[in-house]
């Protein structure tokens, strides 16, 4: 089970783009209302890309995994659980601090905060069932990753109707020129890094699976 | 025909063992008058209760003694292995998916008649005034609580700490019916004159959820229910 033959080089590359991601921003124009702030931006949002991203993967794999039990769906389904909660815990960090100085407050119940948080949770019980469930609870938790992604839309649209502040997801088209190019840049190095986690996190996965499966036949 | 059967059969065992006996219906339904109680003294200053604030506990207490309702429920089918002697039975495995559901939504509704005209009397609310709107809310968001709890609490059954994971994966996943349910709710309770419109707007919300969902159950409950 050796590293696909990408994995080196593509490590190089990730690896240079987060080295120059920090020189990119700091040359961005400086945002007019928010000023120096604003700069949290180039990385709280991609890591919410990657966050439902790995939502996504979860859900995708957990319904191969349920239909064709396919385990290595299911070694797909960990990982984009994993990802989803690390990517959205660095979300949920980089929110606040970034909203205590636009908005006056750390928390808002903002359509997408609140959608964030709601998902983050899912995933977050995802993982409690898969580490605390006991055997067999793979199979409950891929009903929970499905679960989990489709209700992403009922909580977008009852927390909508809910209240809303948060800037509009058109802010993304109407950045200044020097600003989008740092913007898709970050979103790029943070999708590649996750590419490069999720092989890393699959391979181990399929060891464990490996070591589980000697272990068992050992005791026959 | 034999799908309707199974469902009525499993049904009505399960009514049969729950009026001998009461015990979820009587704890449930202390317990949601408890939770009642408790948030009153938490909301309640100086004899008055803050705006706004029964239809939220309402809909906390029939998420949380529902909550125990369904633990409940399947911690009776686990003993002597029941739920297994069922799994095996030559049925239709979405025929008992639904007799479940319909069950524990029989014990939810059962449970709010005492609740809901509680709250009314304790809050002054008038949450009959548009008696039928209510109903609706209520039965919209209740079918779609237990439509995710049932297919969950019915997979916990051979889980370690299904007890404290049955409230971690519900709430998350239901987070939309609590919403539309104390909005709802709400907005038929504004005074002086009641939103129907908004009132209707987050029922179809419900009624949606409860249809994408309960679909989702049953098309998750065979593959998920065989070993």
């Amino acid at each position: 089970m050796a590293m696909p033959r990408w994995f080196a080089p593509l490590t190089v590359v990730v690896a240079a783009m987060f080295a120059y991601a920090p020189i990119s921003i700091a040359n961005a124009p400086i945002e007019s209302t928010m000023l120096l702030v604003q700069k949290i931006f180039y990385f709280h949002v991609p890591s919410w890309f990657v966050m439902f991203s790995g939502a996504f993967l979860c859900a995708g794999a957990s319904v191969r995994y349920l239909t064709k039990g396919s385990r290595e769906a299911d070694h797909y389904a960990i990982t984009g659980a994993e990802l989803a909660v690390v990517f959205g815990l660095i979300g949920l960090i980089t929110g606040p601090l970034w909203g205590r100085k636009a908005w006056g407050v750390w928390w808002q119940w903002d359509v997408k905060l609140t959608l964030a948080l709601v998902v983050w949770l899912s995933f977050v019980a995802y993982l409690l069932l898969r580490r605390f469930g006991g055997p067999g609870s793979e199979k409950l938790a891929a009903a929970v990753g499905i679960f989990g992604a489709v209700n992403i839309p009922f909580v977008y649209y009852s927390v909508n109707w809910w209240r809303t502040i948060h800037p509009k997801t058109s802010v993304v088209p109407t950045l200044g020129p020097g600003m989008r190019g740092t913007f898709w840049f970050c979103t790029l190095a943070f999708m590649l890094l996750m590419v490069l986690i999720a092989a890393l996190r699959v391979r181990l996965e399929r060891h464990r699976a490996l070591v589980n499966d000697l272990y068992l036949e050992l005791e026959d | 025909m034999r799908f309707l059967r199974t469902i009525l059969l499993v049904l009505r065992k399960d009514l049969v063992v729950e009026l001998r006996s009461g015990e979820i219906l009587y704890t449930t339904a202390f317990f949601a008058v408890s939770c009642v109680l408790v948030f009153a003294f938490g909301f309640v200053r100086e004899g008055r209760d803050l705006q706004d604030v029964a239809p939220g506990i309402l809909w906390i207490a029939i998420a949380f003694s529902g909550t125990l309702a369904l633990g409940r429920t399947f911690e009776r089918e686990r003993q002597s292995e029941t739920l297994r002697a069922l799994i095996v039975a030559p049925v239709d495995r979405p025929a008992l998916y639904l007799a479940k559901l319909i069950g524990v939504t029989t014990l939810m509704a059962a449970v709010e008649l005492l609740i809901v005209p509680l709250a009314a009397l304790l809050f002054d609310a008038p949450l009959f005034r548009h008696a039928l709107m209510t109903a609706a809310l209520l039965a919209a968001g209740t079918v779609g609580f237990s439509a995710v709890g049932t297919l969950f609490a019915a997979m916990l059954v051979r889980a370690r700490s299904r007890d404290v994971l049955l409230p971690i994966l519900l709430y998350p996943l239901t987070v939309p019916v609590i919403i539309a349910g104390v909005r709802g709710t709400a907005a038929l309770l504004q005074q002086p004159e009641p939103d129907l419109a908004i009132a209707r707007m987050w029922l179809s919300l419900m009624v949606s959820f409860d249809v994408v969902f309960i679909t989702l159950a049953l098309w998750t409950f065979e593959p998920l229910m065989t070993d």
